[in-house]
């Protein structure tokens, strides 16, 4: 008897073969994901919101397409999870936090219009820390996700539960949001490739805005090439976003290609030094050292370049993004729609009263604290000192990358200062939450290109760490470029994927679980 | 719990009044400023919305460049700068009525700025100067339920209805309006009523006050006269209409004056105004520059107009306001004073409408300075606000002319009209107004008066034909006044003559 194939272990790009060749269906995969989902979500609760019916429903038109002869796009018939920061029709979206508990939005973000309309079933919206304030999903305010690797450990944030969701094979594909490393961060640690576009690459019509002017949402995938191809995807103008780029988006999976061949030659590599040293866990930095290593062998040129302006980098995102958050954040007022909370004992409470009780009881903790670090920003007196202060620096950073981008045609550096931390580790402690944005925050500040890709185990801990490739605005291909050619030689040295050393998850039977005694764990 | 006036004469010899007009233009766009909802007036509640200009999260705004365009036009017939480079911004403050709980407005970078408007106040000129236009979204509409005013203290409940949200404003506001002296409501009134006429001549908006599509926020401070030093300002809303923007001035005048001159200081506030009472009540305390955390709008980029197409607007524009009125008194024939006594009614656009739709100059000007201006005078409504068109004007004097009605009559025939009865001739109809031409029927009434008045009579066929004059009015009585007096008259010379 034939050992079936377990379509969760594939990657999209196999997948889209498979259901070519008429290997596979789309239900079969779908449901694949799904039993895989209902075994072990219960544990890593990557997921806000499930919808079996109707990833189900879009998989079996999705095979009906192909047997027309029509698929509507190359990944048709791929299941993919959404992080529930985007607003997607008749699926709740809860941004993480209890004030949105129950909206379902009217309409489709365009990136989930984009998914629609290629075909891809849409399994469901995933956890995250609330409205995208964090760094280890321990800020949702449904509960943590686990780390597949360690359940007792962060996944990372803000997009924690896009990043577990394919590190736990419960998704081949998944889009995440970036504003300060949300989703290369969470990458990082869950030994999965993250990409935050050009800002303007993807639009944000639909995407609750944390920072209007940082947010990128992305692909969360398990390769560089599903990376590409998703990103594809969900790239490109759209004229009800008008900070999108009306440009062609380069051609990122012929990149990603050209860089699976391994061969960097021509290319000069921009190790920045600000990026890495103190700060970084030792395990983290050697894996990173290797890689450089790995790279310079494989005939690119190394430079170090200094971007002095980064160590303000920090302290100017943690201005700029409360700020706009702080103002993004006032539509919450329990008049149209979400949470609304009557203030207890008043007869008759006005608007104000209601809308103070509900934010008062609908907003977490760290959402409460850069409200209020954002509208003290912006406020009469302050505006120029802080917001303005902080834009102008802002300016120095994105020049820095300017000159970096002339002396290399990549900036690498660790993409997290450490590997997962306890779950509970740092909370009592934001600063040092906000620490582990160090690396990424740069990239949402200038506006350029980043992917975070697996380089190893670190050894202290045994568990991963993630290589960040940074390139010009407007040239993702660059990242996909190098982020492909590391993935390549790293797996030669592995002998495949690193995710392929992580401890199996238990699987937890259930009567909607009916498992293949065959299939592996 | 009145507030305490000095005469306004009294004010006007200790204090100079510095005044500050701001005025909110709703443009005529089709679509909303960031979104494409219509911008049709009147339908139902909450249908005409979209996730934009709900406010849903996600929602991103999108720019409206008749709206730019508009805006561009406002500020080129104010004689304005027109920025090379500008941004919009958040004012971000919390409301029911604003579903973001910020207004995506201008702040420091408006797209006009640094204009003037040369305004005609009695004949004379009088330059206000115009600080900025600036472009902004309209919010949403509140009803209050349950209170006695229906305004929101007392009531129950409030509703809101969205469909006006997102609507383009322009905002126009003057600097300090100094040097007016006592005229300063004249002045006031003048400018916004003229302000209006640009804009209506722009064709950007219909700028109906009693509609709301024109709003004006009057704000006014007394000076020690002679004195540079600014006074404290109070804000006044609600005003509603060009008189009454002029009686607020007037009374804020008497209210600091009467303050100031006790000793006391002028609280900075935003207050009411009530047309019926003709005061202002205090509203909410305002802040000096309540604190809206002002920052550039992150979903948009900036806006660059370029000077080839600010250029081209500029050949757009109507007839410069000063250069119109030179014209239209030289095509009307009018005298200095009777220019004046138009503009100064607020009525040259509608004379100009009612010789357009076939009145004679002098007739138009007559109906509307007259007759109709002590109507709405008595209905407190501005004239350009009176439910009489400016069409259906010229069809009454068509009917004087062609004899169906005389002038008393008219006058009914405009009561009709203000009814809603219908057109001017069928109101005649339904009102039975028409002048008798019938002369069986007059002569009739001829007859019953000189039987009536047998001394007159007399008097006539003697030859003292003036005093036909008594029974031409006996007869006039009879007929309920439809009857042509001077028919009237040769009738009774015949028979008695």
């Amino acid at each position: 008897m034939n050992n079936p194939t377990d379509w969760t272990r594939s990657t999209a790009a196999e997948l889209a073969d498979a259901l070519a060749d008429g290997e596979t269906t789309s239900v079969e995969v779908t449901r694949a994901h799904l039993d895989r989902t209902a075994a072990v979500d219960g544990d890593v609760h990557a997921y806000l919101h499930l919808d079996a019916e109707g990833a189900l429903a879009q998989a079996e038109a999705s095979d009906a397409r192909r047997a027309a002869g029509n698929p509507a796009s190359a990944l048709d018939g791929i299941p993919v999870a959404v992080k529930d920061v985007l607003a997607t029709r008749g699926l709740p979206t809860t941004c993480g936090s209890k004030i949105l508990e129950g909206w379902i939005p009217p309409y489709d973000a365009t990136v989930v219009d984009l998914l629609r309309r290629a075909g891809l079933p849409i399994l469901g919206k995933t956890n995250m820390d609330e409205f995208a304030m964090g760094s280890s999903t321990e800020h949702s305010a449904y509960g943590p996700t686990h780390n597949p690797w360690d359940l007792d450990r962060i996944p990372g944030g803000s997009g924690g539960g896009s990043a577990a969701v394919v590190a736990s094979y419960q998704a081949p594909l998944a889009i995440g949001t970036d504003t300060g490393g949300s989703i290369r961060q969470p990458g990082a640690v869950t030994g999965t490739v993250g990409v935050k576009p050009t800002y303007g690459g993807v639009s944000r019509y639909g995407l609750v805005a944390l920072a209007n002017s940082l947010d990128q949402a992305g692909p969360v995938t398990r390769t560089v090439l599903d990376a590409a191809l998703l990103h594809e995807l969900v790239g490109g103008h759209d004229p009800r976003d008008s900070t999108s780029i009306d440009q062609p988006l380069p051609d990122l999976v012929a990149a990603a290609e050209q860089g699976a061949t391994g061969d960097m030659s021509g290319l000069r590599i921009g190790v920045v030094k600000e990026l890495s040293g103190e700060g970084y866990q030792p395990g983290v930095q050697a894996r990173f050292d290797e890689a450089v290593e790995l790279l310079t062998k494989a005939g690119a040129e190394v430079v170090e370049v200094s971007c002095p302006s980064f160590v303000h980098a920090l302290a100017t995102y943690y201005l700029i993004l409360p700020a706009e958050a702080s103002s993004n954040l006032a539509k919450f007022d329990a008049m149209r729609y979400g949470l609304r909370v009557y203030p207890e004992g008043v007869d008759a409470p006005s608007a104000e009263e209601v809308m103070r009780a509900t934010r008062d009881r609908g907003f977490g903790d760290e959402v409460k604290r850069r409200i209020i670090l954002g509208t003290y920003a912006l406020s009469s007196g302050y505006y120029d000192a802080y917001y303005g202060q902080a834009q102008k620096v802002r300016t120095l950073i994105s020049r820095d990358f300017e000159a970096a981008f002339t002396q290399a045609d990549v900036l690498v550096s660790p993409t997290a200062p450490t590997t997962a931390f306890k779950l509970g580790e740092k909370l009592d402690d934001p600063l040092a939450m906000y620490l582990n944005d160090l690396a990424t925050i740069p990239a949402n500040l200038a506006g350029v290109p980043g992917i975070s890709v697996p380089s190893g185990l670190a050894d202290e801990d045994g568990l991963p760490a993630g290589f960040q490739v940074l390139a010009p605005a407007m040239a993702d291909d660059r990242v996909y470029r190098v982020g492909a050619a590391l993935e390549k030689l790293l797996a030669d040295q592995w002998g495949g994927p690193l995710l392929a050393q992580a401890p199996p998850l238990v699987e937890k039977l259930n009567d909607k679980a009916s498992r293949d005694p065959g299939a592996s764990a | 719990m009145s507030d305490d006036l000095m005469s306004y004469d009294d004010a006007l010899a200790t204090y100079d009044p510095v005044m500050g007009l701001e005025v909110h233009v709703e443009l005529n766009t089709a679509s909303k400023m960031f979104c494409g909802c219509s911008t049709v007036f009147g339908g139902e509640p909450n249908t005409q919305t979209c996730p934009v200009c709900l406010g849903l999260p996600g929602a991103m705004p999108v720019v409206n460049g008749k709206g730019v365009e508009s805006a561009i036009r406002i500020g080129l017939a104010l004689n304005c700068e027109i920025a090379e480079w500008c941004r919009f911004a958040r004012k971000n403050y919390f409301y029911p009525d604003m579903p973001k709980n910020f207004q995506t407005s201008q702040y420091d970078e408006p797209i006009a700025f640094e204009g003037w408007m040369d305004v005609d106040v009695d004949g004379e000129s009088f330059r206000v100067d115009i600080e900025r236009a600036h472009m902004e979204e309209d919010t949403g509409k509140s009803t209050h339920v349950g209170g006695a005013t229906g305004r929101i203290h007392g009531a129950d409940h409030s509703l809101v209805d969205y469909n006006r949200a997102g609507i383009p404003l322009i905002e126009i506001v003057t600097k300090p309006i100094r040097g007016a002296g006592e005229r300063a409501p004249e002045v006031a009134r003048a400018y916004v009523a003229q302000l209006r006429e640009l804009i209506v001549a722009l064709g950007v908006s219909e700028a109906r006050m009693d509609q709301g599509n024109l709003r004006a926020d009057v704000n006014l401070s007394l000076s020690d006269k002679g004195s540079d030093v600014l006074g404290t300002r109070s804000e006044t809303k609600n005003v509603n209409s060009f008189r009454s923007v002029e009686r607020a001035v007037r009374y804020e005048v008497r209210r600091h004056a009467a303050v100031l001159s006790g000793a006391g200081s002028i609280v900075q506030e935003t207050r009411h105004w009530h047309e019926d009472t003709g005061i202002t009540t205090s509203g909410r305390e305002k802040s000096d520059a309540e604190d809206y955390r002002y920052f550039p709008e992150p979903d948009l980029v900036p806006m660059a107009p370029s000077r080839d197409w600010v250029d081209q607007l500029r050949t757009t524009l109507p007839e410069n306001p000063t250069a119109r009125r030179a014209r239209l008194q030289a095509e009307w024939g009018y005298s200095d004073l009777e220019m004046r006594d138009t503009v100064g009614a607020g009525a040259l656009g509608l004379v100009e409408e009612t010789i357009a739709a076939g009145a004679s100059p002098q007739s138009a000007r007559k109906w509307w300075l007259s007759e109709l201006a002590r109507r709405a005078n008595d209905a407190a409504v501005d004239l350009v606000d009176l439910a009489v068109t400016p069409a259906q004007v010229a069809g009454v004097q068509a009917l004087v002319d062609a004899g169906t009605v005389n002038d008393k009559l008219a006058r009914q025939v405009f009561d009709g009209l203000l009814a809603g009865e219908g057109t001017p001739e069928e109101v005649v109809e339904k009102r039975g107004l028409a002048v008798v031409s019938d002369d069986g029927a007059l002569s009739a009434a001829v007859d019953n008066a000189i039987a009536a008045n047998p001394d007159v009579a007399d008097k006539i066929r003697d030859g003292k034909v003036a005093a036909a004059g008594a029974l031409i009015g006996a007869v006039m009585k009879e007929m309920r006044g439809q009857a042509d007096a001077g028919r009237v008259r040769e009738l009774i010379l015949a028979k008695l003559t």
